[in-house]
């Protein structure tokens, strides 16, 4: 198990964003989490690689364990931990700079200076994310001439430049066109035999079409946790089965 | 009345009024280049006052305020901007906060005299620096300040949050992300900052009258701690106090508007490194 989280309870403030999360996400498998909008599928995602840390007033109980390490231990380095969980966001964000240097950063920040070791793993990513070809000639023009999909594969590339060992991608395809879409989910099937990757979505054949794992959660709570397929063919709670047929949510 | 009638006409209200202010600007400066232009020549920049400023140039003047320019950005601009960075970047929402913006907005609005007389008394008599450049510097970056850490805040504020997400999330400690992602970014607004508080800091009088500015000096300051002339200054001296006020009238516009280049052509400068920055990004 790559990821576990034991009684985990998080707040945001007064509210109670998690409630008794208790679950084991596999490791090199894709895993998705779906749930209506507010039910917390996003906020587990970011306590993976400490994101909520930046939130005023945000507070955690309970474990969250990442290769049985507890990655809230005082002992942990969180610019270490985020080395290792990398992540992708909704909005592709990548830095006002070339796309060499967008993929080139994560490198640079482990104070990598040697320059065709940077080149050379560069290339490597940007070929990883499947977007070489189409910025070879292009590399250090700005990230921001890229389309949308081109940009958001490109901060994928920057996730996987620093080689991770998770992936946590928290809508990667909301903000994109079909097509565009359809190419970050072959990318996806692409990774996870070498990454662990996490995906939150809105979407529930994308969840269907790239995940191994589904997680279905409502209202801050865990309800279902299996096989992708048993969850939207067969699921034991009628939450579940309600949201993946579309009744609610 | 119809709606739309009434609509056309608030509109044309609206236009008149927005294009008056532009004509008293133009107005203003029209005025000071016509008369200004008259006296402006090579010698006029180049050379040192003569016959109780009636004649020669106003060299020292210029280089005064250049001096005084340079000195008040080399202090205000780093701790301008570092503190701005820290009420954005590192000051969590409180008290703390809350409080810190109070004084600074405080401080803005505090007359400029008052610092003049608070210049005179630290720097001027307490720290022994006499009436000096390095006085006068110090006393117009404290007036300075307050513009410089308040457009570093909204610069580092109007930055998307998604920029330093995706630096964290690489690993990147919060000065890395600082230094690297946000700085660049917002280099362009601070420098707005920069442009305003020079705009300021080379018109002001009332700060240097205590702690520089010298009625009459023909030569150049040769360290920071000489007095100096300034062209605002200078112009107060030309309009008020000379022996023949109609004979030194011609002097002062050149003054003015030579003052008014100056201002210009550091708008020009920053301007010009802002769009190169922006092209760059």
């Amino acid at each position: 198990m790559k990821i576990q989280t034991k009684d985990v309870n998080f707040y945001y403030g007064d509210f109670k964003a998690l409630r008794k999360i208790n679950f084991n996400i596999p490791e090199k498998a894709v895993t998705a989490f779906i749930g209506p909008s507010g039910c917390g599928k996003s906020t587990l995602l970011r306590l993976f690689n400490r994101m909520n840390d930046l939130v005023d007033g945000a507070r955690l109980e309970g474990q969250i364990l990442i290769d049985g390490q507890d990655i809230y231990a005082p002992n942990i380095i969180v610019e270490d931990l985020r080395k290792k969980v990398g992540m992708v966001f909704q909005k592709p964000n990548p830095f006002p700079k070339s796309i060499f240097e967008n993929v080139a950063y994560g490198l640079r920040v482990q104070g990598m200076s040697n320059k065709t070791e940077i080149e050379h793993k560069v290339v490597d990513a940007l070929k990883r994310a499947a977007l070489w070809g189409e910025v070879e000639a292009v590399l250090d023009k700005s990230a921001w001439q890229l389309s949308g999909g081109q940009q958001q594969r490109l901060c994928i590339a920057r996730s996987l430049a620093i080689n991770p060992d998770v992936l946590l991608m928290d809508e990667p395809a909301s903000a994109l066109d079909p097509i565009s879409t359809a190419k970050i989910e072959e990318l996806i099937l692409d990774l996870k035999d070498k990454y662990t990757i996490v995906i939150v979505t809105h979407n529930m054949q994308q969840a269907v079409r790239v995940s191994s794992k589904t997680a279905f959660f409502y209202l801050g709570e865990l309800v279902e946790f299996n096989d992708t397929d048993i969850i939207f063919n067969s699921p034991e709670r009628v939450e579940t089965k309600n949201y993946v047929s579309g009744k609610f949510g | 009345m119809t709606a739309r009638r009434k609509q056309s006409i608030i509109f044309l209200i609206i236009r008149i009024l927005s294009l008056s202010v532009v004509a008293i600007l133009f107005l203003i400066l029209g005025f000071i280049v016509v008369h200004g232009f008259q006296v402006i020549n090579w010698g006029f920049v180049s050379q040192m006052p003569k016959e109780g400023m009636m004649e020669g140039g106003i060299l020292p003047a210029i280089v005064g305020t250049l001096c005084l320019i340079a000195g008040s950005m080399i202090f205000a601009f780093p701790i301008g901007v570092m503190s701005g960075i820290y009420m954005n970047e590192y000051l969590r929402d409180g008290w703390m906060k809350r409080f810190v913006r109070l004084m600074t907005d405080n401080l803005a609005g505090v007359p400029s005299i008052v610092f003049g007389l608070f210049g005179m008394a630290l720097f001027v008599n307490k720290l022994h620096f006499g009436d000096s450049l390095i006085a006068g510097s110090l006393t117009l970056g404290l007036l300075a300040l307050p513009v410089i850490i308040r457009t570093t805040e909204e610069a580092l504020k109007s930055i998307d949050q998604s920029y330093r997400e995706a630096s964290f999330a690489l690993g990147a400690s919060k000065l890395y992300t600082i230094k690297n992602v946000i700085l660049p970014v917002a280099f362009p607004n601070i420098l707005t900052g920069l442009i305003l508080s020079i705009g300021r800091v080379s018109g002001e009088t009332a700060p240097i009258l205590f702690t520089v500015a010298a009625y009459f000096l023909p030569k150049l300051p040769s360290s920071i701690f000489d007095q100096a002339m300034a062209l605002p200054y200078h112009l107060y001296v030309l309009a008020t106090s000379g022996t023949d006020i109609t004979k030194a009238r011609p002097m002062a516009y050149g003054t003015a508007l030579i003052l008014i280049l100056i201002v210009l052509i550091c708008n020009l400068i920053a301007n010009g490194i802002r769009k190169w920055q922006r092209k760059k990004a």
